[in-house]
């Protein structure tokens, strides 16, 4: 029976063929469509590696043997390790540590070499920044074989005894910050940045281009107001919002899941702060280089993406191929990542969290100065 | 003077793409003088107006508002300018109150309170102030934004259709407004449709695809085409009109209603032909005065080439 309510194949076919058409000229969302599969492939298959290796090592030797020599050059060997440079003293050590600059430092105690040949099994102490225990447990792992393949290639001739039956010398391992390895210590922190990006710049990123949808964007721009005191206006009210944020998810660490704060509550307030603001700016970029609300979500999903995979936060920065930790570079999430797992974690001290400060305040200006530069003054 | 004069363009243009929407459009309008800008749909009032209060950057002409250069003292301009868009631009989300706080905050005006309370009791909307705008109807929006484009005490005044969709008795108080509006000095540029707003202006300007086809005072416009005009009563007012289209003499002809109005430019041949062709007792023929819409319509045929047919 043919009724007029029937499905009829022109009618379906002209709304097949008017989304096809719509498609086609929306270039953003068809960029997506062909960047997003890319982009994820790119970035999951290649830069993520769970088996981070090239992590940087520094070393301070008392010792200087060519077993030691030996020892250091089979780490670097193993690609788990690159040995980045040698420190004066356990002091040094411990800073390079903290501030992040290396992952581990191999510590050779003087007199090393004497003893092994004495046949006193002396201990050699690996220093390792646990903050991530997926980042250091492979390295490790790999460090204690070291010993024993170094000894067996090494050891010949009359030092042969030394080859046989129990390890010559001993690998003792110090894991800082995060002892027992609680991958939740790692994770929560770095949950407040994600939760902070994705919030934040989703919201300001609607701001103009709401206005301009809703057309009362004409009447801002018909009052005598500026570029800078509309786009910094907006963005107070979602400071404020990111204040709440973090500290709804700072009271969730503590008495949710339990992760202790190393450093000072202060502390982390004015890296958030710094943080929220970075991600403001980028928010309100986008939404004066976008054309509609859509377009919009659709830059934020773009600028979300990679932060959350090339920041440290998903997996380990330092086991991120050269390219992928370029990009990492260059994202506020990855400083973010430093500083609150620093102030959480290690305990870092102004001094320490510097090298991740700056940076996301030059991002912040630059931004700043591209979202100025795009804000549409006219309706052009 | 230019000095005398609220607007002073020369030779306006906007393109957008490859669309020449504004095309050498000079405006001149004076202080306290009511000024009327008609033109149909897409002809580029709009874009004209917005390149006035520095709201699109002309691609070539210059000018003064108020004085100031449109091109570099836009900030000038905007604080002394109150500009009504076409389609309303408050905030639909704030209320009555909220709205005129902003933009007086926006002005930097003193005494905000009192000058809110203000406008809010000449709107009569002092008992709604708390409403959202959104839940307004469209008089009252269009009241509210006129409210709060005169906030800050303007000297001139842009309108963009600033009627279209409110109701006849709400368009005449807000026509009485403006009359006061102008009394005071101020000087108003107001689009619109309608033929009876634009013969309560004190000059007009007609634009068409943007192209300045006529500015003057209304007889002045009509003067100036120099069209004399019949006015037909009977049946079959089409078929007539169909018959005079290609006929000696006549240039229009335009049906209102009951009514077949009959133009040309020579008066004495219309007449003879009209004699001829409705001269029958079927029709009824008189001599009547050229009007406004008449005048419009024959400068938009003109402009684009074509005769007869109904407005
Ligand atoms: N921002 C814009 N981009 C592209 N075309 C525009 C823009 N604004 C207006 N136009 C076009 O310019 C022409 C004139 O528009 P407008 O000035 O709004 O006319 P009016 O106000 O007389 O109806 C129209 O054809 C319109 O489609
Ligand atoms: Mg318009």
């Amino acid at each position: 029976m043919k009724t007029s309510n029937g499905f009829s194949l022109s009618r379906w076919w002209s709304m097949v063929l008017k989304e096809f058409l719509q498609l086609r000229r929306d270039r953003l969302t068809f960029g997506m469509i062909i960047g997003i599969p890319i982009a994820q492939l790119v970035l999951f298959g290649f830069a993520i590696n769970n088996d981070p290796r090239h992590l940087a090592t520094a070393v301070i030797s008392a010792d200087h043997s060519e077993f030691t020599r030996s020892f250091v050059a089979a780490m670097e060997s193993s690609e788990y390790f690159d040995i980045v440079g040698t420190l004066p003293d356990e002091e040094a050590g411990r800073s390079a540590l903290a501030s992040g600059n290396v992952q581990f430092v191999v510590n050779i105690p003087a007199g090393f070499t004497g003893r092994l040949l004495r046949g006193e099994r002396p201990a050699l102490l690996i220093e390792a920044d646990a903050t991530d225990p997926a980042a250091t447990g492979m390295a490790l792992a790999a460090a204690g074989q070291l010993a024993r393949t170094v000894a067996a290639k090494d050891m010949t001739g009359t030092l042969s005894f030394l080859a046989g039956g129990q390890d010559p010398f001993e690998v003792r391992v110090h894991r800082l910050y995060n002892p027992e390895g609680i991958t939740r210590y790692n994770i929560i922190p770095g949950l407040i940045g994600v939760i902070l990006c994705m919030t934040m710049v989703l919201m300001t990123g609607l701001a103009i281009t709401r206005e301009r949808e809703r057309g009362t964007m004409e009447n801002i721009l018909a009052m005598p107001v500026s570029p800078f005191e509309v786009m910094t206006g907006k963005l107070i009210p979602y400071i404020a919002i990111g204040l709440i944020q973090i500290t709804i998810i700072l009271v969730a660490a503590r008495f949710l899941f339990r992760v202790p704060c190393a450093g000072s509550i202060g502390m982390v307030y004015g890296a958030a702060l710094l943080f929220v603001l970075a991600n403001l700016t980028v928010g309100i970029a986008m939404s004066s280089l976008a054309r509609n609300q859509l377009q919009a979500m659709q830059m934020t999903l773009f600028y979300f993406l990679p932060n959350i995979i090339l920041s440290g936060f998903m997996f380990p920065f330092q086991g991120m191929p050269k390219w992928a930790q370029a990009v990492g570079n260059v994202l506020p999430l990855t400083y973010f990542n430093r500083l609150i797992r620093g102030i959480f974690l290690k305990d870092n001290l102004f001094q320490d969290l510097w090298p991740n400060i700056w940076p996301l305040m030059v991002f912040t200006l630059i931004v700043m100065v591209i979202a100025l530069t795009f804000y549409r003054r006219t309706l052009d | 003077m230019s000095d005398s004069y609220a607007i002073d363009v020369r030779s306006l243009n906007k393109r957008f793409g490859d669309k020449h929407v504004v095309k050498n459009v000079s405006l001149q309008v004076r202080r306290g003088e009511i000024f009327g800008f008609l033109g149909p749909n897409g002809s580029g009032k709009t874009t004209t107006i917005r390149m006035m209060c520095g709201l699109l950057t002309p691609d070539a002409g210059s000018g003064t508002c108020l004085g100031y250069d449109i091109l570099r003292d836009s900030v000038q301009i905007k604080r002394r300018v109150g500009y009504m868009t076409q389609r309303f631009s408050f905030w639909e989300d704030l209320t009555i109150r909220e709205n005129l706080d902003f933009v007086a905050r926006m002005y930097g005006l003193g005494d905000r309170r009192k000058r809110v309370n203000g406008a809010l009791e000449d709107l009569g909307l002092a008992a709604r102030a708390n409403q959202l705008a959104g839940t307004l109807s469209g008089g009252w929006k269009q009241r509210l934004a006129l409210a709060a484009c005169l906030l800050h005490d303007p000297e001139l005044l842009l309108l963009d259709e600033p009627t279209a969709g409110v109701d006849p008795a709400a368009r005449r108080d807000f026509w009485e407004e403006l009359h006061l509006l102008s009394a005071r000095g101020i000087a108003v540029l107001v689009s619109t449709h309608y033929m009876d707003e634009a013969e309560r202006c004190h000059k007009l300007a007609y634009v068409f695809d943007g192209n300045l086809l006529a500015q003057g005072a209304a007889p002045e416009v009509v003067a100036s085409q120099g069209l004399s005009t019949w006015q037909v009563y009977g049946e079959n007012l089409v078929g007539l009109s169909e018959a005079l289209k290609n006929a000696s003499g006549v240039d229009q002809t335009v049906l209102f209603g009951t009514r077949l109005h009959v133009s040309g430019k020579d008066g004495a041949a219309l007449e003879r032909t009209l004699a001829q062709t409705a001269g029958s007792a079927a029709f009824r023929i008189e001599k009547t005065e050229t009007g406004l819409e008449d005048v419009f319509i024959y400068l938009m045929k003109q402009a684009s080439g074509k005769t007869g047919g109904a407005p």
